[in-house]
C-alpha cells in the first residue's frame, strides 16, 4: 500500500514507483552525458532526421490542426470520465473472455505478471516494446524471479543484450552505432557468428533468425498498449517490425500492461489517433503494422488474455488541474525530437523511463515533485515552446514546467509541508514494498516520519531577498548605482568580468560580463534628462525623433550618451554571438542546429 | 491485498483526483471524414503510397489475376484461407489450406515452413497507404498473413477509400484487425531503413477491378 491519508476522510494520493527516478540530478547527469560525443552525434542526427520527416508528412494534411483539436478534446474527456470508462472497459473485456487486473503500483503489477507466468509453468516470455513495462521495471523483476523476458523489438533487443538503457522513446538504441551493435550481437546473441558485418540489413537479418525461434516456441507474451477502447474493450498495438504481431498472435497466453490513461471512449476515436500518432512519431504516413483485438477470439490468437490496468501515480497526476494534461501523452516522442535540451543532453540524463520535455513534466508528477530525485527535471528546459507546437494532443508542456517549478520552490520553502512529506512517504513506502516483492535487500532509507522540510534559505533566496530590498526603494537603488564607477575601475584593466562567485557563477561559466558604463542610466538621465528636450531641438530642429527614412539622426552630443549605454548591451551580444559561432570541439557548427521559429524544418 | 481492494482503491484515488469535477468537452470533429476526390485519383494515390513503402503493386482484372498470381508465387508452397475463391488461383497450383493432418489449424511451425500466403482484404485507405485485414474468411486468421515471408494481398478496387475515417466505417471491431502499410521495416540501426524484419519481407498488392 503506497498511499497515505492526508487527513481528509477518504482522501488518498498515491505516487508511482519503479523506473521513474533520476539517479543523479539532471544538471550533473547531463554534464557527463555531454562528454559522450558518439551519443550526441547520433541523437543529433536522429532528432533532425525524424523532425524533418515529421514536418513533411504533417504538412501534407490540410486538417492537422483539426485532428489535434479532436485528439486533445478526446483525451480531456477521458480524464473527466475516467472512472466510468474504466468500468466500461473492464465489462467489455470480460464479456469477450479477457481477464482484467488492477495494479496500484509497480510492485503490484510485477506481482500479478509473475503469478500469471508461473501459473503457466514457464521461465521464458517474449515481449513487445512497452513504456509501461519499462516504467515498472518488469524485466528486472522477472529476472530476480528466475523468468527471462526476451525483448523482440530490434532496438530494445540491442539495449537488452548490451545491458544498457533506452535513450529515446521511439528509437531506444539510437546512441549505439552499427559497429557497436555488430560487436554486441556477435558477443551476446546465440547463433550470431563472427561473419556478421555491420550492415543494418545483415544485423536485422541476424535478429530475425534469432527471434523467429523464440516466436515459434514461446507460449507467453507480454505487451503494452497504445490505446484501449472503453465502448468495445478493444486493445491496440502500433509497431513497425512485425514483432508485435508475432507476440500478439502466436503465443497461447497474452498479458497486456496498460496505464489507466490510455483509454479512449469510442472505437471511432481511433480514426483520430491512428492519424496523429505515426506522423508525429516516426514521420510516416502510417506505421507498417497496427494490431487490434478484443478479448479472446476462437482459433485466432491467444487462448488466454489478461490486461493489467496500471495506476502507479497516474491518479496523482490527474489530481492536479494544472498538470493533469500530461496524461494526454500518446508517447509519440515528437517533443524529444525538437527539444534543444534533449538534443544535447540525450535520453539517459533524465533518469526516468520518460525522457525529454514530456518526461520533465510526467516523471516529477508521477513521483510527486517533492521526491528529491526528480525535482531538477522541471528545470531541464529553456521554455522555448517547440514541444507544445509539435504535440499531437496539444499538451502545454512549457506552462506545466513553470507550474512544477513553482511547486518545487514552494516545497523547498516549506509552503507545502503536508503534501511534500506525504509524497516522500508514499515514495519510500512504495520502494520498500518493491524491494520486498523482488526479494532484494531493502535499502536503508530515512523513515517517512523523519522527513523534514528544508527550512534553511538557499543562496538564491538570499540573492533574491537582497535584490528585492535594493530595488524596492529608489534611494537604495540610487546608492547601489553610485557604486558602478568603483566596479568599473576594478574591472577595466581586465576588459570585463570573467568570474562571479557562488550560484551566479553559473552565469559567468558561459559568458564574460563586459565592463559596465561609467555611470548608470538613471544617473546619466538625472544630469542630462532635464535638458534633453532642448538638446534634441538644438541638434535636430523641430524634429523630436529621428526619422527612419533617411532623416538626420541625433548628433554626436546626444548620440554619445545613448551609445555608451547601448554599447554595453551590444558588447554582451557580440560575446554571445562569437561563442555561438565558434565551432565546438567536435567540429560541428552549433548554429547548424538552429531551425526556424516553428520548430519545423523546411520540407 | 485482493484485486477487489486494488480496483476500489484506484477508483477512489481517481474520484478524489477529480474532486474539482472537470467537464468532459464536446469533441470537435472538423477533420475530413469524406473524400472529395474521384475514385480513379483515390486508387492512384493508394498505388503511389504503397510503392513508396516498397510494396509491389499490380493492376489486374478477374481474367488476368490467376496469371499474375502464378508469376508472383512461382513454385512457393502457398497457404490460402478457405474463403479465397478458387477462380483467383491459377490452374496447376495446389494451395495449402489452413488445416493439418489431425484436423486442426496449421501450427506456427507448419506455417513457418510455407513460402507464401494469398489473402483478400476488407478496406484500404489511400491517403496513408494502409490495407485493413479484418479476419474474414477470405483473409484468414492473423497468423496466416504474418508467418510466411511473402504476402500477396488482393485489394478489390471498390474497397479503396481515401481517408482513415472512411476506412474505419467499414471495419468490424469485434473481430481482430490488422492494418498493413507496406512490408515490415525497422529504422533502429542508425535510422537506416531496412525493409523486412519479422513480418513478410515481400508484400505484393494486386489491385483488382
Amino acid at each position: 500500500m503506497s498511499s497515505v491519508n492526508l487527513g481528509m476522510p477518504g482522501t488518498r494520493v498515491a505516487y508511482g514507483s519503479g523506473n521513474l527516478y533520476e539517479e543523479t540530478p539532471f544538471p550533473e547527469h547531463a554534464r557527463s552525458e555531454l562528454e559522450n560525443k558518439q551519443m550526441r552525434a547520433n541523437i543529433g542526427h536522429a532528432t533532425h532526421t525524424i523532425r524533418t520527416k515529421r514536418g513533411r508528412v504533417v504538412g501534407e494534411l490540410p486538417d492537422w490542426q483539426d485532428l489535434r483539436d479532436a485528439g486533445s478534446a478526446i483525451k480531456k474527456e477521458v480524464g473527466a470520465r475516467l472512472p466510468e470508462l474504466l468500468e466500461q472497459f473492464e465489462a467489455n473485456v470480460t464479456a469477450r473472455g479477457g481477464v482484467v487486473h488492477w495494479a496500484r503500483d509497480a510492485a503490484e503489477a510485477n506481482g500479478i505478471i509473475t503469478d500469471l507466468v508461473r501459473a503457466k509453468g514457464v521461465d521464458e516470455v517474449i515481449k513487445v516494446k512497452s513504456m509501461a513495462t519499462q516504467e515498472i521495471g518488469m524485466n528486472e523483476h522477472l529476472e530476480a524471479q528466475g523468468i527471462t523476458a526476451h525483448e523482440t523489438d530490434l532496438a530494445e533487443l540491442i539495449v537488452q543484450l548490451a545491458e544498457d538503457k533506452p535513450s529515446h522513446i521511439l528509437v531506444p538504441a539510437i546512441h549505439k552505432n552499427r559497429d557497436e551493435i555488430r560487436e554486441i550481437f556477435s558477443r551476446r546473441m546465440p547463433g550470431a557468428g563472427a561473419e556478421l558485418t555491420n550492415e543494418p540489413a545483415v544485423l536485422a537479418e541476424a535478429a530475425r533468425s534469432y527471434l523467429r525461434e523464440k516466436f515459434l516456441d514461446t507460449t507467453v507474451a507480454i505487451s503494452g498498449a497504445n490505446f484501449g477502447i472503453a465502448e468495445t474493450g478493444t486493445l491496440t498495438v502500433v509497431e513497425s517490425e512485425g514483432n508485435g504481431r508475432m507476440c500478439l498472435t502466436l503465443p497461447k497466453t497474452l498479458i497486456t500492461v496498460m496505464g489507466i490513461e490510455k483509454l479512449l471512449p469510442r472505437f471511432a476515436d481511433l480514426e483520430v489517433f491512428t492519424q496523429l500518432l505515426p506522423r508525429s512519431s516516426t514521420g510516416e504516413r502510417m506505421n507498417p503494422y497496427t494490431s487490434m483485438w478484443t478479448g479472446v477470439t476462437e482459433d485466432d490468437g491467444p487462448e488466454e488474455f489478461h490486461v493489467i490496468l496500471l495506476d502507479n501515480g497516474r491518479s496523482a497526476v490527474l489530481g492536479d488541474p494544472d498538470g493533469r494534461s500530461a496524461l494526454h501523452c500518446i508517447r509519440c516522442s515528437a517533443c524529444l525530437n525538437v527539444c534543444p535540451v534533449y538534443e544535447h543532453a540525450g535520453g539517459h540524463a533524465y533518469g526516468s523511463t520518460y525522457p525529454g520535455p514530456i518526461g520533465a513534466i510526467l516523471s516529477p508528477q508521477l513521483t510527486g515533485v517533492a521526491a528529491e530525485q526528480n525535482n531538477s527535471l522541471p528545470y531541464a528546459s529553456s521554455l522555448c515552446g517547440r514541444c507544445y507546437e509539435v504535440c499531437p494532443v496539444k499538451i502545454d508542456i512549457p506552462s506545466i514546467l513553470v507550474h512544477l517549478r513553482d511547486e518545487d520552490i514552494r516545497t523547498k520553502h516549506g509552503q507545502r509541508d503536508d503534501q511534500a512529506s506525504a509524497q516522500r512517504a508514499t515514495v519510500l513506502e512504495a520502494r520498500a514494498a518493491e524491494a520486498e516483492a523482488s526479494g532484494a535487500p531493502v535499502e536503508p532509507a530515512e523513515h517517512p516520519a523523519d522527513f523534514k522540510k528544508k527550512r534553511v534559505p538557499s543562496e538564491m533566496d538570499l540573492l533574491m531577498k537582497a535584490a528585492g530590498t535594493v530595488m524596492s526603494s529608489g534611494t537604495r537603488m540610487g546608492l547601489a548605482e553610485r557604486a558602478l564607477p568603483v566596479g568599473r575601475g576594478a574591472l577595466k584593466p581586465f576588459g570585463g568580468l570573467k568570474w562571479l562567485p557562488g550560484m551566479v557563477g553559473g552565469w559567468t561559466q558561459e559568458r564574460d560580463i563586459p565592463v559596465p558604463p561609467s555611470q548608470s542610466f538613471r544617473n546619466w538621465w538625472q544630469k542630462n534628462g532635464a535638458n534633453a528636450e532642448q538638446r534634441v531641438e538644438r541638434d535636430l530642429g523641430q524634429t523630436h525623433l529621428p526619422q527612419a527614412d533617411g532623416a538626420p539622426g541625433p548628433t554626436p552630443s546626444l548620440a554619445a550618451g545613448i551609445e555608451e549605454h547601448a554599447a554595453w548591451g551590444a558588447e554582451a551580444q557580440a560575446v554571445y554571438h562569437l561563442r555561438a559561432q565558434r565551432p565546438d570541439p567536435e567540429g560541428q557548427d552549433t548554429k547548424s542546429s538552429e531551425v526556424n521559429s516553428t520548430g519545423e524544418e523546411p520540407a | 491485498m485482493s484485486q477487489t481492494d486494488a480496483k476500489a482503491t484506484i477508483l477512489a484515488r481517481i474520484g478524489h483526483a477529480l474532486r474539482d469535477e472537470p467537464a468532459a468537452p464536446e469533441v470537435p470533429r472538423n477533420y475530413r471524414r469524406t473524400s472529395s476526390l474521384n475514385h480513379d485519383d483515390v486508387v492512384e494515390m493508394l498505388e503511389d503510397r504503397l510503392t513508396d513503402y516498397k510494396a509491389n503493386v499490380y493492376r489486374e482484372t478477374t481474367e488476368t489475376l490467376p496469371g499474375r498470381l502464378r508469376e508472383l508465387l512461382g513454385d512457393a508452397s502457398t497457404v490460402v484461407p478457405d474463403g479465397v475463391p478458387d477462380t483467383w488461383l491459377p490452374e496447376g497450383i495446389e494451395p495449402v489450406r489452413d488445416v493439418n493432418d489431425s484436423g486442426s489449424v496449421l501450427s506456427a511451425r507448419e506455417l513457418d515452413a510455407l513460402g507464401a500466403v494469398v489473402t483478400a482484404s476488407t478496406v484500404s485507405c489511400a491517403e496513408t497507404g494502409t490495407i485493413f485485414l479484418n479476419s474474414r474468411p477470405d483473409e484468414g486468421r492473423r497468423a496466416l498473413s504474418l508467418v510466411p515471408d511473402h504476402h500477396v494481398c488482393v485489394v478489390p478496387l471498390d474497397t479503396v477509400v481515401e481517408l482513415i475515417p472512411e476506412a474505419f466505417e467499414r471495419i468490424n471491431h469485434a473481430d481482430p484487425i490488422t492494418m498493413i502499410s507496406g512490408p515490415s521495416a525497422t529504422s533502429d540501426i542508425e535510422l537506416e531503413r531496412v525493409e523486412g524484419v519479422h513480418g513478410p519481407r515481400r508484400l505484393d498488392v494486386v489491385l483488382l477491378g
